[in-house]
């Protein structure tokens, strides 16, 4: 197992290390930079700000530079949010997000799964179309359709729930709805096809002639099978949940990480891009990480090598 | 009440699909005594599982009984609700299947899933259970069972695994064994072995056992009675000796010449039954094997031909046999 772990820690490295060195080289390939559209800048300041963050530099000096601070957990200074490092902004933004989306994965986890059972075990009856039909509308919606409807609904007309801001639990009951909106459905789907996979099986025969019971059949010898496509999907899922989504942080007005990820590309802030995709990706790294371990625990065939 | 420890009468069964009414078992009608080793041969689909599985009361959905009664150890399963049911399943009677590569949780150890069926149906505690389990693995002949216990199914042959399943089936030292073609998914020297170890608990126990399979040569060494089914139907039922020695129905005789012997020339073919089995959705109005009867009469297409008795444990449904007999009677008045 100890093996295993520092096989997969130094693997982490290498795919963080390459993500970076495409993210480096495809960023400066496009066309643009930080200072070229304000036209206020004069020509001097303009070089003056450069020569500051060292982009008068050949490229490949600038790579090696940024390779190394970040070998020191420095992320180095934001190109356009003055004065601020992008550790900082990560470190402000990402619990703000985190927050939203750790309870929407929650929220995903606990809809998602009850329903695909139920809409299994009542296989071609009514509540199973329903589920059906309600889930594939909640994977057809877009979010941002979501989000407006239900500021719409909740916040203008009906006004029950406040539509700007974090200050109490009333304001996390849209986004959250919004962002756990899409896992929910895809989560219920799969839980059903996955589930109807499992109770297809001969061990749950095997269970039926013991004599168990429905309830023990379903939660003990099945879910723990029918579990597995869940557990795959939730990890990324959730590297993607936690930092946040740009169209919720910005139709709730929420200071989150999510926003940071589009701004930064259209700022051409390159410290902030490289910052960004870096911590994205360790977190999916790591998430993919959990997942295998979590899956090990489930079902004792899987061998970590 | 019953005096046998299965009874079944008349029972009809069926699947009620999308496409319609699949009639799986036509008026079956099969008996079976304590201690006793009943064979039940027949193609795929001619109701052999289904027969058994509604004794356990575990039918698949869509199917219900939907007619004869089918006793049990003296409960009326057709009766019984679910509940009921659960109670008999895995302690009155149990079963062991085809496939032991799947039959297995793979996620839970082999001493779980026998200790579940342990602790299902008797007051043991936790620490008892595991002592009876390895009793148990023991007793069908798994060595190291201690070190077993801990083990996962797909750490195990397959052999391995179908003594598991059976020692799950003999977790409660059930008063049937239902054995649902235990053999087919084994290796022929592994198949050997667990026959033997069926037979050999059997005795120990002292319980019946239903064997389920297409193999005439397992039922020939194993059963005290056959039966006969086709198309939801036994077609002929007696004592092993009558159904190889004296078979009454032809489909019965075409099953015992498809079977490869080791006392015939090499040159001689193999017989194969001509046709196909039966459409379950629209069966024919009369016999279900006279299409593919080589001896088939007009009236075999019209009516279902009844039972002729031959002696009081076998019997087979043919038209000859009824035309047999009647000139029989014949001869024996003139």
């Amino acid at each position: 197992m100890a093996k295993y772990i520092i096989k997969r820690l130094l693997l982490a490295v290498i795919t963080v290390f390459v993500v970076a060195t495409l993210t480096f080289f495809l960023m400066n390939a496009v066309p643009g930079g930080p200072y070229e559209a304000e036209k206020s800048i004069s020509p001097t300041a303009k070089a003056a700000l450069e020569a500051k963050f060292g982009l008068d530099q050949p490229l490949f000096k600038q790579y090696l530079t940024y390779l190394k601070n970040i070998l020191h957990g420095d992320f180095g200074p934001s190109l356009k949010q003055r004065g601020r490092n992008v550790n900082d902004i990560i470190m402000t933004k990402f619990p703000v997000s985190a927050k939203i989306g750790g309870i929407s994965v929650a929220v995903a986890l606990i809809v998602g799964i009850p329903l695909g059972c139920i809409s299994a075990l009542n296989r071609g009856k009514a509540s199973d179309s329903t589920i059906i039909v309600l889930a594939t509308i909640g994977i057809a919606v877009p979010s941002f359709v979501v989000c407006s409807l239900s500021m719409y609904l909740f916040g203008v007309k009906l006004r029950w729930l406040p539509t700007v801001g974090l200050t109490t639990w009333k304001n996390y009951i849209m986004p959250v709805f919004a962002l756990s909106f899409y896992p929910s459905a895809y989560i219920t789907r799969l839980m059903r096809s996955s589930m109807l996979d499992v109770l297809g099986q001969d061990y749950m025969r095997t269970a039926r002639a013991k004599g168990v019971s429905q309830f023990v059949s379903l939660f003990k010898h099945a879910l723990r099978n029918a579990i597995l496509p869940i557990v795959t999907y939730v990890g990324p899922m959730m590297a993607y949940t936690l930092t946040g989504s740009f169209i919720i942080e910005k139709v709730f007005t929420i200071p989150g990480l999510g926003g940071e990820f589009v701004s930064s590309i259209q700022n051409r802030d390159y410290m902030m891009i490289m910052g960004t995709t870096i911590f994205l990706a360790t977190l999916m790294v790591f998430m993919t990480f959990i997942v295998d371990i979590v899956y090990k625990i489930i079902d004792p065939r899987i061998n970590l090598k | 009440m019953s005096e046998h420890l299965v009874d079944i009468k008349n029972e009809r069964l069926s699947f009620f699909t999308p496409a319609g009414e699949v009639k799986a078992l036509n008026d079956v009608s099969l008996y079976l005594e304590d201690g006793e080793v009943l064979g039940i041969v027949g193609e795929s689909g001619s109701g052999k599982s289904v027969t058994s599985y509604s004794i356990m009361g575990i039918t698949a959905d869509p199917g219900r009984i939907i007619g004869g009664t089918v006793e049990f150890n003296g409960h009326h399963i057709e009766k019984l609700s679910e509940k009921e049911m659960r109670k008999i399943r895995g302690k009155e009677v149990s079963m062991i299947f085809q496939d032991p590569m799947t039959s297995l949780n793979p996620v839970y150890t082999i001493g779980n899933q026998i200790e579940e069926a342990i602790l299902l149906h008797t007051d043991k505690s936790k620490a008892e259970a595991r002592e009876r389990a390895v009793e148990l693995l023991r007793l069908v002949g798994i060595n190291e069972p201690e070190k077993r216990i801990k083990q996962y199914p797909h750490e195990l042959s397959g052999g391995m695994r179908q003594r598991v399943m059976i020692a799950i089936a003999l977790a409660c030292e059930p008063k049937l064994l239902i054995a649902d073609e235990p053999t087919t998914a084994l290796d022929v020297t592994i198949q050997a072995q667990i026959l033997e170890l069926i037979m050999e608990l059997k005795e120990k126990l002292g319980m019946a056992v239903i064997l389920i399979t297409h193999d005439l040569g397992i039922v020939s060494s194993m059963c005290d009675r056959i039966a006969v089914m086709y198309a939801g139907k036994v077609i002929e039922c007696g004592s092993t000796d009558d159904i190889f020695y004296t078979p009454k129905h032809e489909y019965t005789r075409g099953l015992l010449r498809s079977v490869p012997r080791l006392d015939e020339k090499e040159s001689q073919r193999l017989v194969a039954i001509e046709g196909t089995p039966v459409d379950m959705l629209n069966p024919p109005a009369g016999c279900p094997f006279a299409p593919r009867c080589p001896k088939c009469m007009k009236i075999c297409l019209r009516e279902m031909p009844p039972y002729t008795y031959f002696s009081d444990i076998h019997y087979s449904a043919c038209w000859l046999n009824q035309k047999e007999e009647f000139e029989n009677a014949g001869k024996e008045e003139s």
